[in-house]
């Protein structure tokens, strides 16, 4: 029987997961892809509320803004992440400290 | 005519101002700025004295005011007044003023100076011209002050002789003396009346504002001004010091028109006088006559003799103000300042002559203004000679002369109020006996000076008469010592009816309650007193006249044996009644001793211990507070220990502050977290 819990059960495993990626990867893209996760996690929730909770279509228009969102923030990030590579030579955000010194 | 007067006021200030800053860098020392000015000063003056003639109207009066500042409660007004009085007034300080700076470019030629002195001499016409233009009490004390400084500035001019700088601060201080009498009757005036002009005054007194006992005080107050500034007894002492200013100074100033100002002071404030402060006045004025002329009598200095006498004649101005007969005091005060100028300037011109005599026999031990030094002077300086035996002919008053005519309407003033009131005898006294006197040392100078023979024949040898600038104004006003100039358009040189007494007119007391006789009945008085006091008059001056020929001329009767004879009174006349000296010994010194005392309570124990020992106290106190409270506590604890706790509350949390967004997440997560179990488990 599948039902809402396994949902949200499943929306925290990945909610976790991102989360873990964003808070101990180093690589810049690693923690992007966390972001990711993170985002997709929040649709897996919007859209199993919207199924179980009687929410009819705004989960579903919740969640397509999220994907078009989370399509802007990586092109936008991936072009940060680009241009910290061109100029510092890595992708590794610890080394992107500049301001700090 | 308005603009007259204010052209009449300035013009001697801006010769003053222009002298003073930029008068040695002009040519001849910018005399000429003074002249000049002094001069249309002269024509401007005489210009009124003509519209006033055509007029010929006893009321003719402008007196406009301004107001000069409003404090909302109080406003204050200053303003002129033009009356056939202060048009007689302007022209006399005007002739005489330009007659004196003429006179002065021969007499002070090559000072060292020059130019400082004809600034001083604008300085003090204007002035003068200020206190007889005004309308008002405060204008009156305001000129009044600064003819006091330009007398202090004149008789001090040659300040490097300590006489000369002595003499300039007694002057002063002696005035300032009346002067804080005359500021307390103006401010008892001005309290009641709220207005220091005189109509204001005059109206408040006559509607009853004060009560007699209070006028008289207020009155004999303004007086003291009065006293002080004309030199009268007891104050009369600086006057005679005043002598070691420069001769055309004592001219104009000491003997024709500063002193003057106190008689025309009390002419001005004459309706407010109480009967009792005008017998005061009149006292003080007769004693004043006769004292100053018995010292007169036995000093052997020609300014000293001459310095009593314009006393003594101050003295008679105030008895007539005081006799009620006061249009008569000024008509003295008027010839008076044509013949005793004209014997200063002739005293002046006779120094000069010694002067130069001793400096060319290279004697600078002698006294160039003693007279038992001159002698036989008649036949060296022809001019001086005839002038001055003019002006001492007019100042003993003989008849056909303008001081006749005013000595005897003064004395008949005096006998006409002695008549009335027998009690007062002594008036009548000191007024003939002073007028015997006058003719006695006048002569007697004259004699001492130019008659006998020279005491040293080559000082004799080197006498000159003095130059032409110098001996021009003694003929002016030698001239004007004739009884014509006053009585016109009337030729009788017995009567003073003349354009003088027609124009200026007594005025009614506006005393409250009819206690002065009125104007009328003062001139009915006189009328009958008249004949009686011409003749005795006339008797007198030649008595004294006579006595001085016997004595001095043909010498049939000794000085020396009469000073012999006569000890004591000769002691006392010759050392001027011991004023000085008891002022000396009773006031200077006291207060002197008094206030070493004081000094030493100031400086010794005051300022040592009581002040001395707040300071200590109050650095002890500073230095507890400062070093203990402030720097120790509040510096080191209190303002140090919030920055300490602020170094270590960052130094604690900077590490917090990594920099890293991931450490940054991990705080988030770990808030969100402590959220949800909060919420859990409540």
């Amino acid at each position: 029987m599948v039902g809402l819990n396994t949902y949200l059960i499943i929306g925290a495993i990945l909610f976790s997961l991102g989360m873990f990626g964003v808070i101990t990867r180093r690589n810049g893209v690693a923690v992007l892809m966390g972001v990711e996760l993170i985002l997709n996690a929040a649709n897996v929730n919007f859209v199993a509320f919207a199924r179980f909770g009687g929410m009819d279509f705004t989960g579903h228009v919740f969640s397509l803004f999220v994907i078009i969102l989370a399509a802007a923030e990586a092109a936008v990030a991936l072009a940060i992440i680009l241009n910290i590579f061109n100029s510092l030579g890595t992708v590794n955000i610890d080394e992107a400290n500049q301001l700090k010194q | 005519m308005i603009n007259y007067g204010i052209a009449i006021l300035l013009l001697p200030l801006a010769a003053f101002v222009t002298q003073i800053f930029v008068g040695k860098r002009l040519p001849r020392n910018g005399d000429w700025v003074s002249i000049g000015a002094v001069t249309i000063t002269f024509c401007l003056s005489l210009a009124m004295f003509g519209v006033m003639l055509v007029k010929y109207d006893p009321d003719f009066v402008i007196d406009e005011a301004w107001q000069w500042f409003d404090l909302g409660s109080l406003t204050v007004h200053l303003g002129i007044l033009i009356d056939n009085v202060t048009v007689v007034m302007l022209l006399v300080v005007s002739l005489v003023s330009t007659l004196v700076h003429v006179y002065s470019t021969s007499y002070m030629e090559g000072d060292p100076r020059y130019s400082r002195y004809f600034a001083f001499l604008s300085l003090f016409t204007f002035s003068m011209n200020g206190i007889v233009l005004a309308n008002n009490l405060l204008g009156i004390y305001m000129f009044w002050e600064l003819v006091g400084l330009s007398s202090y500035l004149l008789i001090g001019f040659w300040f490097e002789k300590n006489s000369a700088s002595d003499a300039a601060k007694k002057a002063f201080l002696v005035n300032r003396v009346g002067d804080i009498g005359m500021f307390i009757g103006i401010m008892l005036f001005f309290t009641s009346t709220g207005s220091f002009l005189f109509s204001d005054v005059f109206a408040g007194v006559e509607s009853g504002l004060f009560s007699t006992e209070i006028l008289t005080i207020a009155g004999l107050c303004l007086f003291a001004g009065a006293i002080g500034k004309s030199a009268q007894f007891p104050l009369h002492v600086w006057l005679p010091d005043a002598m070691e200013g420069p001769t055309p100074v004592s001219a104009l100033i000491h003997a024709a028109t500063m002193v003057a100002a106190g008689v025309y002071f009390s002419f001005r404030l004459f309706p407010i006088f109480t009967p009792t402060a005008l017998i005061v006045i009149a006292y003080i004025g007769g004693f004043t006559a006769i004292f100053a002329s018995i010292i007169a009598v036995t000093q052997n200095d020609i300014k000293k003799v001459l310095a009593y006498s314009t006393v003594s004649q101050l003295g008679y101005m105030i008895l007539a103000v005081g006799a009620g007969a006061y249009t008569y005091g000024l008509f003295h005060l008027v010839t008076h300042a044509a013949f005793k100028a004209g014997l200063f300037l002739c005293s002046g011109s006779v120094i000069h002559a010694m002067h130069h005599a001793y400096h060319e026999l290279h004697d600078h031990e002698s006294d160039p203004q003693d007279m038992r030094n001159m002698g036989g002077m008649k036949d060296k300086m022809r001019t001086t000679y005839l002038t001055m035996l003019i002006c001492t002919v007019a100042l003993a008053g003989v008849p056909f002369t303008s001081g006749f005519l005013s000595k005897d309407a003064v004395l008949a003033g005096t006998l006409s109020l002695t008549m009335h009131h027998p009690e007062h005898f002594l008036l009548v006294v000191f007024g003939f006996g002073a007028a015997l006197l006058t003719a006695f040392y006048m002569f007697r100078l004259v004699f001492m000076t130019f008659y006998g023979e020279p005491t040293r024949r080559e000082v004799y040898d080197h006498i000159h008469e003095s130059p032409s600038p110098m001996t021009a104004p003694l003929v002016t006003l030698a001239t004007l010592s004739f009884f014509l100039f006053f009585t016109l358009p009337n030729l009788n040189p017995f009567s003073d009816h003349g354009w003088f007494t027609t124009l200026i007119q007594a005025k009614d007391s506006v005393v409250p309650g009819h206690l002065n006789p009125t104007a009328h009945e003062i001139a009915e008085g006189m009328h009958h007193a008249h004949t009686p006091a011409m003749i005795l008059s006339i008797l007198i001056a030649f008595g004294g006249i006579g006595l001085a020929i016997l004595m001095y001329l043909q010498k049939k009767i000794s000085a020396d044996d009469m000073a012999a004879r006569l000890a004591l009174p000769y002691k006392l006349s010759l050392n001027k009644f011991f004023v000085d000296e008891t002022y000396q010994r009773y006031l200077i010194n006291p207060s002197l001793a008094f206030s070493k005392v004081v000094a030493f309570l100031d400086w010794e124990l005051y300022d040592k211990y009581v002040i001395n020992g707040l300071g200590k106290v109050t650095e002890w106190f500073s230095r507890v507070v400062g070093i203990r409270w402030d720097y120790n506590v509040l510096d080191q604890q209190i303002v140090d220990g919030v920055g300490r706790s602020t170094r270590f509350f960052g130094a604690g949390l900077k590490f917090v502050q990594t920099g890293k967004v991931q450490n940054y997440l991990v705080w988030v997560l770990v808030g969100v977290i402590m959220i949800y179990v909060f919420q859990a488990v409540s």
